[in-house]
């Protein structure tokens, strides 16, 4: 399927999505999060877009708002496109999970509460996976200190 | 701890668990599975990851783009030229640099050498698991000399960092070329050997076959990539979906099986390295002539935007997403790294099957845990 055609289609399920691709590697739509779940169902479950396939999770802080970052792939024709959704809050950035539709995100949602604490509503076991349980905050979060293990240059 | 139960003749019976590591030889590095088992039957494997975190997305923010090639060779050790590579045709994709053919084709013959280096060693491993000693040490002498070509040419033997934005550190030794050919020559006669020791040995084969099944449907859902995916019927070799380096000019199979238990995967890793043998005898006769790096300038700083790079290794796909503000180190550097979605589904391959069999599903999972942890 072309951007094009994409874009609209998300704009139809989705009418407060951005969407945007010139100029850029993969279409990308950006949402608020308790608009996620939906379109992610949807992307995935629909015929026409199926991206079956999450190649990738990632969180990303900015500062003054956070974002989880969902890499998507048809399996079947290796189309890809990037969805994110944009949490405006850092004291207590809360989404719903995607692990009941794609069950790879399971551990990644663990990974990305583990480093940015952005806490993933109804995921079945949200621990901390690469620290330690009793690790005291955020480590990829930008304003994370740690006099010991980081020593800057 | 879950509570007892009466079974039918009236006996109580419980659950219990055990701890399979963090030392323990099979699972190749620090990995703790903590089981949940009914006598000799797996009903949960709870992984504990971490243990050798070392926060290398963290220490990617505050590094330049050239420091980051060297750190990535330190997450799945046995794919490092990959890995380096990943981050290199990130960089110069972002750049719009156009990199030599004969850089091209350095990468791809250094990338599928450290792939038939990994297999084997993967290879030897899994007949150790299994109980066989004699695979490791066929195994060994046959990467030593994959080692030997690295060592002439880089200076190293694993961890390489032998790609470079832009190409490649140093051009090949005037011996590279001999010294592939002949140990291409050597490894074909060696090849055999390896199916005739394990792929046709009676013990090996009841071990393996029908355990560990593993869908196609839950290899997507999962996220499964690499060969563990490919023996589930999952076509996605970036090699051949998305062609870089000089991956379009070579022709090879995709091993694509459907059976998806243990020994097909097995079997594909020994097919891939056919295949793997095969790219470099089509490459390494016409090495083209050229420059071996491209201008870059000393401070490289990549335009602002989102980049996202994916690369076969051994194992999978490593993806790698980069968040740049136009600095000269990135905003954010992710690794999507192939072990880490592939051990995930250990717990749904394993449950119900016996403890004896999880690891042989683990040798063909080919865990490297610092690729795991980064």
């Amino acid at each position: 399927m072309d951007n094009e055609k994409l874009k609209s289609l998300i704009e139809s399920w989705e009418p407060t999505a951005e969407v945007t691709y010139e100029g850029i590697q993969h279409l990308t739509a950006v949402v608020a999060p308790e608009k996620l779940y939906a379109l992610a169902e949807k992307l995935h479950g629909d015929k026409e877009t199926q991206f079956d396939f999450l190649t990738c999770l990632s969180g990303v802080d900015y500062k003054e708002h956070m974002e989880v970052v969902y890499h998507l792939r048809c399996q079947a024709t290796f189309s890809e496109m990037v969805l994110k959704v944009k949490i405006p809050t850092r004291t207590k950035p809360e989404v719903e999970t995607v692990c009941t539709i794609w069950r790879a995100a399971e551990w990644h949602e663990r990974e990305v509460f583990d480093l940015f604490g952005i806490v993933f509503l109804k995921h079945p076991d949200l621990r901390r996976i690469l620290l330690t349980d009793d690790w005291v905050g955020y480590p990829l979060r930008k304003d994370y200190v740690d006099t010991v293990n980081i020593v800057s240059y | 701890m879950s509570d007892f139960t009466t079974d039918e003749s009236g006996l109580k019976t419980q659950d219990y668990f055990i701890n399979m590591g963090p030392q323990h030889p099979s699972t190749h590095g620090v990995l703790r599975l903590v089981l949940e088992l009914d006598g000799e039957i797996i009903r949960r494997v709870i992984p504990h990851i971490g243990y050798i975190h070392r926060s290398i997305e963290k220490m990617c923010e505050h590094d330049s783009y050239r420091q980051i090639v060297h750190l990535t060779d330190r997450m799945d050790y046995l794919s490092s030229h990959m890995n380096n590579e990943g981050v290199c045709l990130l960089v110069e994709n972002a750049l719009e640099l156009e990199v030599s053919d004969r850089v091209k084709v350095i990468r791809t013959i250094f990338a599928e050498l450290t792939r038939l280096a990994s297999h084997q060693l993967w290879w030897g491993v899994m007949g150790m698991d299994m109980g066989a000693l004699t695979s490791f040490l066929y195994a060994f002498r046959d990467r030593e000399m994959i080692n030997d070509i690295f060592e002439k040419t880089c200076g190293a033997r694993l961890t390489m960092n032998y790609s470079v934005p832009g190409g490649v550190m140093f051009d090949l030794h005037p011996d590279f070329v001999k010294d592939v050919k002949e140990f291409i020559a050597h490894f074909k006669t060696k090849l055999p050997e390896y199916d005739r020791l394990l792929s046709d040995n009676v013990i090996f084969r009841e071990r393996t076959e029908g355990v560990g099944y593993l869908s196609k449907e839950d290899a997507i859902n999962f996220a499964v990539t690499g060969p563990m995916a490919r023996a589930s019927g999952i076509s996605n070799d970036i090699r051949k979906h998305k062609p870089y380096s000089a991956y379009d000019r070579v022709k090879f199979k995709e091993i694509v099986s459907d059976k998806g238990d243990t020994f097909t995967r097995y079997h594909a890793r020994i097919l891939e390295m056919w295949e793997s043998m095969s790219i470099i005898e089509q490459l390494i006769d016409n090495i083209p002539e050229g420059e071996i790096q491209a201008k870059t300038k000393a401070v490289i700083k990549l335009p602002k935007g989102e980049y996202f790079q994916s690369v076969e290794t051994a194992r999978g796909e490593l993806g790698i997403y980069c968040v740049s503000e136009g600095d000269k180190s990135p905003h954010r550097f992710k690794f999507r790294s192939p072990g880490f979605s592939n051990l995930m589904v250990l717990d749904h391959m394993a449950r119900g099957s016996k403890i004896g069999d999880l690891v042989a599903m683990m040798s063909t999972i080919d865990l490297v845990v610092p690729d795991i942890d980064r």
